[in-house]
């Protein structure tokens, strides 16, 4: 009741300022596909590039998809021994103007429990979680098995 | 004055020398030496033993590689991402070969040989090069193998409740006589890897053993 009008003003505009939004949609998504996987019992696992346009970092937090009940990004590495490992990749930072490439060998989308077949010539709606709240939601096609890339 | 001052310096020298020796092997042989890549190269062919099933039901173990060049890398079918790669890379020198790889015995070895049933190990190389057999067997014949191939593998327990498992994803190359030739590193750029094949491939049997 006390404050001016013009500290109530200031406020929302430092609590809520205008790029909110501005993050998650400065995002651009190229070159998505995925394997096809064998069956539901074997993980399926989608790659793309994702890339932030804006002048801010977006932080990818997660991922959902209807085929998977556990959708998640997971990281491959292969150590001085040549062996190679997979664990969860957590939040991931996109500086202003990068592209985080998920690539086999790297980060990749890894579906897991899926709930129908992963088939060849087939696609399917993936959303990548923002921290800001955003969403993309992609379409991806799946490959086959053999697949090396996105042109097949 | 002068003798002390120069005694002094060359002991100086002398315990530089010694801290620069020491420091030497430290860095190369004592325990600060970096951790070598590989603890050991993969035994010939002919001193390993293992009896597996191929993705056809036929027994098979080292002997069946010896004779031709062979090509043999370790995975598992529920792995998403690294071993179809590999399988795909290799498939994609194979063909890139034509037929100078047509004599190449190429085996694909699970690690996981409780789910990797011999169904599923056909099923699942039919998606791949027709030259890439599936081979699979009992834990302990699959360990050996590894063993003899210095392979590692580890089951991982995963979020769901299920597992996957980390293994050695080099692909390793013998000549027909089952010596050991070389190592393809895991996704290495065709450009590297067709060649070192072809060494594989190339190396006769002129020297036995």
């Amino acid at each position: 009741m006390g404050y001016p009008i013009r500290t109530l003003l200031m406020a929302l505009i430092i609590g809520l300022p205008a790029t909110v939004y501005a993050g998650s949609e400065a995002v651009t998504v190229e070159n998505a596909w995925a394997r096809a996987a064998i069956g539901t019992s074997r993980p399926g696992a989608a790659y793309m590039d994702i890339s932030n346009t804006g002048d801010e970092a977006v932080t990818l937090t997660g991922i959902e998809t209807d085929i998977a009940m556990m959708p998640m990004i997971h990281r491959s590495a292969t150590d001085a021994k040549g062996v190679s490992s997979m664990s969860m990749a957590g939040d991931i930072v996109i500086a202003p103007g990068e592209t985080v490439m998920l690539e086999p060998g790297g980060y990749h989308a890894m579906l897991m429990k899926l709930r129908q077949p992963m088939e060849e010539g087939e696609s399917f709606p993936l959303i990548l979680l923002f921290s800001d709240g955003g969403i993309v939601v992609v379409e991806v096609p799946i490959l086959g098995i053999a697949a090396r890339g996105p042109e097949g | 004055m002068r003798r002390r001052s120069i005694l002094r310096l060359g002991a100086a020298g002398l315990t530089a020398l010694g801290v620069t020796l020491f420091v030497g092997w430290w860095q190369v042989d004592g325990p600060g030496a970096p951790e070598r890549p590989r603890s050991a190269l993969p035994l010939p062919l002919s001193e390993m033993a293992f009896d597996l099933t191929d993705h056809e039901g036929k027994p098979v173990g080292p002997e069946t590689l010896i004779g031709r060049p062979s090509m043999v890398f370790f995975g598992f079918t529920y792995c998403p991402d690294v071993c179809p790669t590999t399988l795909s890379d290799i498939s994609g020198w194979l063909e890139a070969m034509g037929a100078d790889a047509g004599g190449l015995e190429v085996v694909f070895v699970t690690v996981d040989p409780e789910r990797d049933t011999v169904e599923a190990m056909a099923e699942y190389v039919g998606y791949f090069h027709p030259a890439i057999r599936g081979w699979t067997g009992p834990e302990a014949q699959v360990r050996q193998a590894a063993d003899g191939f210095r392979a590692t593998f580890e089951k991982v327990a995963t979020e769901g409740g299920g597992y996957t498992m980390d293994h050695t994803a080099s692909v390793f190359l013998f000549d027909e006589a089952g010596r050991f030739v070389s190592t393809i590193d895991y996704h290495e750029a065709r450009e590297t890897a067709v060649p070192k094949i072809r060494r594989a491939i190339d190396r006769k049997t002129e020297a036995t053993g």
